[in-house]
């Protein structure tokens, strides 16, 4: 049926080729035209732009030297590492719990997008403010129970980092769940009835339908999900401001330093250097969605 | 138990209507091992979000002493951000006005931008429209914080800096590529027989637009100009890249600003932060159906 009208609209568009064509050819030119114009004067000028003043091979020298940078490439691959697929596999996890049909299970779904739908700032401003070495709440509690000091929770390079990837698996968990979970409903149910009536424990079903149905989903959800998490400011910028001694730096927020520092062109080669980790990625991306 | 824990659930709600359901220790025992993972879900997601609303509604004293609830909850908070009383809100109302200008102004530009393009590109099959399509797509996945400082410069030669249009057309070159995609994706699956019989009838392309697409695109138009108006609400990085004037910033700008000073009133902070999320949790919960269909689905083409 939809080939049908695919063909059909093929057809009469060649048809209406000689005398409406130019004009809807027009019409088509106009409406695409101001995109083209956003994407000419904020995306590819500001890009050239960029190259070209990342062009210098002393600002990758500078770069290199600098041991900010070294840790902050060190960092980021950690937070993709580590993080996302921590992340992605408790969604895989979750989306299993919140496909049941419970009453409860609805409304605590209601309430886990929170984190997703709020802005980021004052939820991380809330996180930073319980971290507090003296007055946050979860210190304090480590005071009432233990009658000892907390750790410094933000001063520690490692605990901070660590932290930092907790607050950003906080604010995207809810995204990628809700999509795993639209993933496990497509698949049809009477897969795993057949299953229970051959015997199949739990984790065979896993194994032998939810796995191979959710696979492609999952690796998809993976890569894009580097994707945003390279791009992650708000996380580390706004939890430990790259702090403490700009050790907790990823390549998102090294930029910005580097901006700060008034170093232009340093800022500028740190995204250039960047590109390798992003365009294998986006390349991904591209073929898996522009198919 | 951590690995399977799913699909041991999802077998059970395969089949619910069993009849010996009623009562029996199977159906307790998945309900306990479900509260084993949903309390856990629930305190984890509700923990900044509650600390939030406590120091919300706690007199200053009370707001360090890590209680579960103030012994004596009030809304002074709340008086005193709205009455604008402390030095650094003293920009509250115009701020927020800030953030809703760029945020209304975002998303109809987005949406008016992006309906356009998709529908040149998926109606009147434009030439180029596919090179258009994947330079749309890449842009989508390079990451914001990398076209920042790029951007930033670009704005500063642009001479727009400190004035709320750099904000806006920053925040409309981020949202419209993926509008479009989800756009286009959408038109694509209208049938072409209207566009047929409204060429018959004599129709002309904006006529087209007007009367034939526009109206069976509301859905998606909903779905997608949500997400650029949320998307300019939240955004921090940008806004406090390209506006710096304390009559021009967004909230954003302004709570982190707070950050800056060693004497900052977090009581008043968390306030106000809790009043800047409402809106959005509001406008999500509004058009959930069009937001979770629209975009989830669009995001990962499964």
């Amino acid at each position: 049926m939809s080939t049908l009208a695919v063909r059909e609209a093929d057809a009469v568009a060649p048809a209406a080729a000689e005398g409406r064509m130019s004009a809807w050819q027009v019409w088509g030119i106009v409406m695409i035209a101001p995109y083209i114009l956003v994407f000419l004067a904020f995306v590819l000028y500001p890009v050239a732009y960029g190259l070209w003043t990342a062009r210098h091979p002393q600002s990758y020298v500078h770069l290199w030297e600098d041991p900010i940078f070294a840790r902050s490439v060190v960092n980021t691959l950690v937070f993709l590492l580590v993080g996302v697929n921590i992340k992605m596999f408790v969604a895989l996890m979750l989306s299993g719990f919140f496909v049941q049909t419970r009453p409860w299970i609805r409304w605590l779904s209601l309430l886990f997008i929170l984190p997703w739908a709020v802005p980021s700032i004052p939820t991380i401003l809330s996180f930073r403010f319980m971290l507090n070495p003296e007055w946050g709440v979860i210190n304090q509690l480590i005071f009432k129970f233990t009658a000892d000091d907390g750790p410094n929770w933000l001063n520690d390079p490692t605990l901070a980092l660590t932290l930092a990837i907790l607050v950003h698996i906080w604010k995207s968990l809810p995204f990628w769940t809700l999509i795993l979970i639209a993933g496990r409903l497509a698949i049809p149910g009477e897969l795993y009835e057949a299953a229970s009536v051959d015997g199949a424990s739990n984790p065979q079903k896993f194994r032998h339908i939810t796995w191979p149905s959710m696979q492609n989903l999952y690796l998809t959800c993976v890569i894009l999900s580097m994707i945003w998490t390279l791009g992650d400011f708000n996380s580390v910028y706004l939890l430990t401001g790259g702090g403490p001694a700009d050790l907790t730096h990823v390549l998102a927020t090294l930029g910005i330093r580097y901006l700060r520092l008034d170093q232009v062109d340093l800022s500028m080669a740190a995204i250039v250097c960047a590109m390798p980790l992003v365009l294998p990625l986006v390349y991904f991306m591209m073929k898996r969605l522009s198919k | 138990m951590s690995a399977p824990a799913g699909t041991v659930l999802r077998h059970d709600a395969a089949a619910p209507a069993t009849p010996e359901r009623a009562f029996d220790w199977h159906t307790i025992a998945t309900d306990a091992k479900l509260l084993l993972i949903g309390i856990p879900v629930f305190i984890w997601t509700i923990l900044p979000i509650y600390h939030m609303v406590l120091f919300a509604i706690s007199p200053k004293q009370d707001a360090f002493s890590g209680k579960l609830w103030p012994d004596h909850p009030t809304l002074r908070n709340f008086e005193v951000v709205f009455g604008q009383k402390h030095y650094f809100l003293s920009h509250f109302w115009l701020q927020l006005w800030n953030s809703l200008v760029i945020a209304v102004a975002t998303g109809l530009l987005t949406l008016m931008i992006a309906t356009f393009a998709a529908f040149a590109i998926s109606r009147l099959k434009v030439k180029g429209g596919r090179t258009v399509m994947n330079l749309a797509l890449f842009t989508y996945f390079i990451p914001a914080a990398f076209l920042a400082v790029p951007m930033y410069r670009t704005m500063g030669l642009y001479g727009l800096l400190n004035n709320h249009w750099a904000l806006i057309l920053a925040m409309v070159t981020i949202a419209s590529p993926y509008a479009i995609w989800v756009l286009k994706q959408a038109s694509d699956k209208l049938p072409y027989e209207l566009d047929e019989a409204a060429v018959m009838d004599g129709a002309s392309a904006p006529q087209l637009f007007r009367l034939v697409y526009l109206p069976l695109m509301m859905p998606s138009l909903v779905a997608i100009g949500t997400y650029a108006l949320l998307l300019a609400w939240n955004e921090y990085l940008y806004a406090f890249l390209l506006l710096s004037r304390d009559t021009d910033i967004t909230l954003p700008v302004a709570l982190g600003n707070f950050l800056a000073a060693d004497d900052s009133p977090w009581e008043l902070l968390m306030t106000t932060g809790l009043i800047y999320s409402l809106p959005p949790a509001a406008i999500y919960y509004t058009f959930k159906r069009y937001m979770v269909g629209g975009l989830t689905a669009g995001a990962v083409k499964s």
